[in-house]
Parts: C-alpha cells; structure tokens; sequence
C-alpha cells in the first residue's frame, strides 16, 4: 500500500517537472512573440498619426485649388524653401505663398480685437485667410471648429512610404515633423560597412593563424584575450574611442570635428572581432585531417593547403562568423552613439558625422513624448532594426545548415 | 626550382603578414587594456568607491553607481537564472527532435541576437509603461534578464552536452526515474560548467547600458535606492553620462577614467575566476 503511494506521488512530481521544463522551455518563443507584439503594435501607431502636430491643421483661402501636400513640401513652405504656389502646382491669382502662423495674427488685427478671451479669433482667423487668397496658415484646430468657411487641407495620415523613402529625419520640425528613414538607415550601413571592411583581414589574419600556425602554447594566450576583448562592455569602447580615436582622426584627416563615421566604424571592428574570430577559427579547425594530410602529401605547402584546401572547405563557418559580426556592429548602440557624432543627415564620405538606427532610438527616446508620433516613430525604428537581425539571422542559420549537409 | 623557390617564398610572406595582423590585434587590445588600467588606476581610492558624486559629479565617488549595477546585476540573474537552466535542461534531457524543439531553438538563436537597444524599447513599453512598474531597479532586472536568458540556456545545453549519455544510461538501468537522473546524475556533473557560463553572463549583463537606459537608470541620484521600485544610478550610464554630457565634461575626466577601471575590473575578475573555477573542477574531476 505505501509502496503505492510512493509510486504515485513519484509519477506526480514527474508530470510536474516536466511541466515546469516545458513551461520554461516554451519562455523565450513568448518573450520573441510579445516583442514583435510590443514593437509593432507601438510602432503602427506612427501611421495613424496626422502629417502635422497634433490638434492642429493646416487651412488656405477656400478658392485655392490646393488638395494634398507631403510632409516635405509642408516643412519646404514654412522653411520658405518652396515659396511660389506654382512650383506646388496650382494656380493662384497671387503666386508669391504668405505663411500664417497663430502668433502672426497681431500683425493683421489689434488684440482688442481679438477679445480679452479670445472669443473673436476664429472669426478674424477665417477673415484673414479669405483676404488672403495666397496664404497657407498653421492653426489649432479648436478654433476651426464652428462657421469656418475657409478651406482646411485633409493631410491624411503618416504614410508608410513617406517613411521609408523620406529623406530627412527632423521629429521636432513644426509644423510637420519629418519622419524620413533613409539617413539613419544609410549612416547604418555605411558604419557597418566600414567595420567589416575593417574588421574582415584582421579577423580572417588572427583565426588562420591561431588556427593553422600558432604553437599551442601561443594559442593559449590569444584565445582568452579573445573572449576577454569580447568581454568588455560596449560604454567602455565608446569611452575609448572618444578618448583616443576621435582625437586622432581629427588629427590625421585635419577635420573640424573627429566624431565620424570612420571613428564608429574602427571601434566598431575592435569589438565585431571576437566574434568573426571566435566562430571562424571554430570553422577552421573543423577541417579534417586527412584532407589537410593528403593536400601536403600531393607536394602542396603549408599555405597552398590553407588556401586551397582549409578556406574552400570552412568557408560557409567563415561567412557565418561573418555575417554575425555584421549582425552585431548594426545593433551596437552606446560605442556608436558616443563617438559618430550623430548627424541624421545622408552620409557622402565616413569622414562626416552619421547617425544610426540604435544611436537614435538611445538619443532621442528620453525626449520623446510617451504616445507621441515621436515615441512611436523611435519604436518603428526599432522593428526595422528587429526585422534586419531576423533576416541576419535566418541567413546564419541557413548558411550552417547547408554546411551541415555537405559534412553529412 | 624556380616554381619551388616561389612556392616558399609565397609562404613565408603570407604567414609574415598573417602573423604580422594578429600581433596587431593583440596588440589593440593591450593597447585598451593598458590605457584604461593604467589612467583608471589613478582615480580608485577608497573614497572613490564609497562616497557619493559631488560637484557636478566631478568629484567625490560612484557609490551609487556600483550599488545600483550590483542591484540590476542580482535581479537580473534572479530571473534569468532558473528559467534559463530549466529550459536548458528541457532542450538537451527532455525535448525530442520534433519541429517544435527546433522552432524552441530558433527563437532562442533569434534572441540571443537582438541588439540591446531592442530591448530596452521593449522592457520600457512593457514593463516600465504596461505594466507601471516606472523606472525601476524590477524593471531594468526584468529587461536584463531577458537578454541573459539565451547566454544561459546556451551555456547549460552546451554543459549538458558533454555529459556521456552511458551515465544517464547508468542511472536509468538501476531503476531511477529520468527526473532523479538528471537531478542526482546529469546536473552535479554539468555544475561546474554551468556555473563558469553563469560567471560570464554576470559579467556580460553588468556592463550593459542601452536596455537600463529607459527602464532604471537616472542621471543623478543623491541616495541609495530602498526598494526594487526605485530607480538608480548604474556604472555603464554613469560612464556614457560623464563622458558625454556631464556639467564639466573635462573635470570629470579622472572619473570618467575612474568608472571605466571599474568596469573593466569587474569583467576581468570574473573572467579570470569561471577560469581559475574551471580549472579547479577539471583537476578534481581527475583526482577522481
């Protein structure tokens, strides 16, 4: 009987075990699932935003012709960079464009006018536009409400495509703050690129000969440097970089600024090496020996068989290690912010201040208002930059995968 | 002979040059070592690791800061460490090879890869703004531990893996169930180097800046935290803000070197005890 018992509450505390592994097991497809939930549920809410502030519109004389205009060409016009309404193509009896922003309504009425509490403004606002067939003005929409007659633009929403293909990235401009992707996601690349080009010889340099050439006893001093180098937080490269590099490409190139590209781009390499090194001395090792043996046994030297033998054979381990320490300099958030310099302008040379992607998102998160299109704008940054590692990551996956059959 | 001549010549070159390239590598990072040690070094005394930041933070200590980093560090492994072994254990003793174990697998391969910054957009909108914890010492534990978790159940599949499958085996034939195997079998032998990977991770973590960045961390605080639901300084922003964007960023210099030492300091010995604690376990396996 108690034999029994002992059975029974063994059989329980196994079920229950078990299902506590699985639960745990199951953690991080959750943790993957509530991310892309979290992100992209904040990030869409960028596009139900308006092209302008919100609470605000934009209004013109109702006999102008004007329907839709892109957040670029808003900002051009209060910028005074488009400043004729034939190069927005419509007609209008006077071309030159008037701007009209609230504070500017003084320079039309007095304030008695306007009424100790305001109460006439909406009126003057609507007389004023229609005196002026030629104005484009930038109210709040309270005032708007009742017997406005002129004609208030309907901008429409946050266009994805406006996001992706915008040229500038300016979310305070008023009054349409500028979403545009397009130099962050370049200073991203551009950065990364200069790393792996940077980082690519040395890497590929220290793992043949730790792998191939090194006497164990050597090979034992480089592999824990290695790891320690992988080991260092990224604040601290930042530091270092802003400490050592930075002051140092301004002397060598003779720039007014040494925060640039190429500064985030050598920092970037120091710390993407342990990786590609790490994983491509692993791929190297993995070579077999008699391969290696048959190749010197032909009359081929030792470099003939590295390069003709060894590579061929690793090279699908080599792009992975590769393809991984691109997948981290395009995440590296605080060595980049501290020494690129931040400009969110479209890179020309890696000699000009950049910007990218995280250095963004960490620089301009804690001003952005919670729920604003700013905040948002930030958290959509932060899906493309999810969905770039995804994709980096299914290209690893599939690389090792395929290297996998061809040992089988 | 000509051919042979060249042959050889071609070699040397190519491993002057390849020998040449690692020295430089090497030499890079004695290069940062050395400029961080040897600067730092100057700014540590007792006071500066037990007083508060004075002036602007351009003199006095970084109490705080380390108290604060040890916090987030301790919440994190709290959270990360148990879930991370048990899925471990789950993948490498239980899961079979069905497309569900693989999917479990890619996930966490995909977690383990998402910058930091990811993170921390994540943990601010869930933790922090969900579920109201604010800025946090939980909040800031939880959205490290999150970026722990895939280092840990890495480490204890690789530490499980190495476990001859005759020991299982072993157990299983003397009647014991395949919970007390891996409890009383499969674990203590895969201990010591679930524990090293452990020792490392702490490491990894504790120098973490961008997921802290939005979910802990403040600039400036003149008290040491008294709950988990208060915020704090920690050593990584410390560093960023002092060198960056600090009142007097060239007084603060001496700090800024002071902060870095600390870091650096703290990766190393970890570094150096999981491998003096791995040595430790592999000679008393073999005094066995």
């Amino acid at each position: 009987m108690n034999r029994k018992m002992f059975r029974g509450k063994k059989y329980f505390i196994e079920a229950l075990w078990e299902g506590l592994l699985k639960i745990s097991g199951s953690v991080t497809s959750i943790i993957i699932i509530l991310i892309i939930l979290f992100l992209f549920s904040e990030g869409m809410g960028l596009f139900k935003n308006n092209i302008v502030e919100d609470g605000y519109v934009v209004a013109v004389n109702s006999k102008n012709k004007i329907e839709n205009l892109s957040p670029q060409q808003i900002k051009d016009i209060f910028d005074s960079k488009i400043v004729s309404w034939k190069e927005l193509g419509v007609d209008v009896s006077e071309d030159e464009i008037i701007i009209f922003r609230l504070d500017d309504v003084t320079n039309y009425v007095s304030e008695e006018e306007i009424g100790e509490n305001l109460e006439n403004l909406p009126k003057i606002l609507n007389q004023i536009l229609e005196d002026n067939p030629n104005m484009i003005a930038f109210i709040p929409e309270s005032y708007t409400k009742s017997n406005f007659s002129s004609k208030i633009l309907d901008l429409g929403n946050i266009k994805i495509s406006d996001f992706l293909s915008g040229k500038e990235w300016f979310p305070t401009a008023s009054p349409a703050p500028q979403f545009g992707v397009v130099p962050i996601v370049l200073g991203t690349l551009w950065v990364s690129l200069g790393a792996i080009l940077i980082a690519l010889p040395f890497g590929l340099a220290v793992s043949i000969y730790s792998a191939e050439l090194a006497s164990n006893r050597l090979h034992k001093i480089i592999k824990p440097i290695i790891e320690l180098l992988a080991g260092i937080p990224s604040v601290v490269y930042g530091f270092f970089g802003l400490i050592v590099i930075v002051p140092l490409i301004q002397k060598v190139f003779n720039l007014d600024v040494g925060e640039t590209g190429l500064a985030g781009s050598i920092v970037l390499a120091i710390m993407a090496l342990p990786t590609i090194i790490t994983i491509a001395e692993d791929a190297l090792r993995s070579t077999p020996r008699a391969m290696k043996e048959a190749s010197l046994a032909l009359g081929a030297n030792k470099w003939q068989t590295i390069v003709k033998v060894t590579i061929p054979y690793s090279i699908s381990g080599i792009t992975a290690g590769v393809v991984l320490g691109i997948g981290r300099a395009i995440g590296e958030t605080m060595a980049v912010l501290m020494v690129t310099g931040n400009a969110a302008v479209i890179p020309h040379t890696l000699l000009e201040p950049v910007r990218t992607i995280p250095a963004t998102i960490a620089a301009e998160l804690g001003e952005a208002p919670k729920g604003g299109a700013h905040y948002e704008a930030l958290f959509v940054l932060g899906c493309i930059l999810f969905i770039i590692t995804l994709i980096i990551n299914l290209v690893v996956e599939y690389i090792s995968s395929k290297n996998k059959n061809k040992v089988a | 002979m000509e051919y042979r001549k060249r042959k050889s010549l071609n070699q040397s070159s190519a491993f002057w040059l390849l020998k040449i390239m690692s020295f430089i590598v090497v030499g890079i990072l004695f290069c940062i070592l050395g400029f961080i040690i040897i600067n730092g070094f100057q700014a540590i005394s007792w006071d500066f690791l037990t007083k508060m930041p004075e002036d602007g933070m351009t003199k006095g200590g970084i109490l705080p800061a380390i108290i604060g980093t040890l916090c987030l560090t301790a919440g994190s492994m709290i959270f990360a460490f148990p879930i991370g072994v048990l899925s471990g254990i789950y993948l490498n003793e239980y899961a079979g090879k069905g497309w569900v174990v693989k999917l479990i697998r890619t996930m966490t391969n995909n977690l383990g890869s998402i910058p930091s910054i990811v993170f921390g957009l994540f943990g601010m909108s869930l933790f922090v703004n969900t579920l109201g914890f604010g800025d946090s010492i939980i909040a800031g534990s939880l959205t490290l531990g999150l970026l722990a978790l895939p280092v840990v159940i890495r480490t204890t599949e690789e530490a499980l893996k190495q476990i001859d499958v005759s020991y299982r085996h072993g157990s299983l034939a003397l009647g014991a169930t395949k919970l007390q195997t891996t409890v009383k079998v499969v674990l203590p032998m895969a201990f010591p180097n679930i524990i090293t990977g452990l020792i490392l991770s702490i490491g990894r973590v504790s120098g973490e800046t961008a997921p802290i960045m939005f979910t802990a961390v403040a600039y400036f605080l003149p008290m040491l935290p008294s709950s988990i639901f208060d915020q704090v300084m920690a050593l990584p922003y410390h560093l960023y803000v002092i060198s960056t964007s600090g009142t007097d960023i060239e007084a603060s210099r001496t700090m800024a070197y002071g902060t870095a030492f600390v870091l650096v300091a703290i990766v190393l010995i970890l570094n150096l005890f999981a491998n003096a604690l791995r040595r430790y376990f592999s000679n008393k396996v073999k005094t066995n």
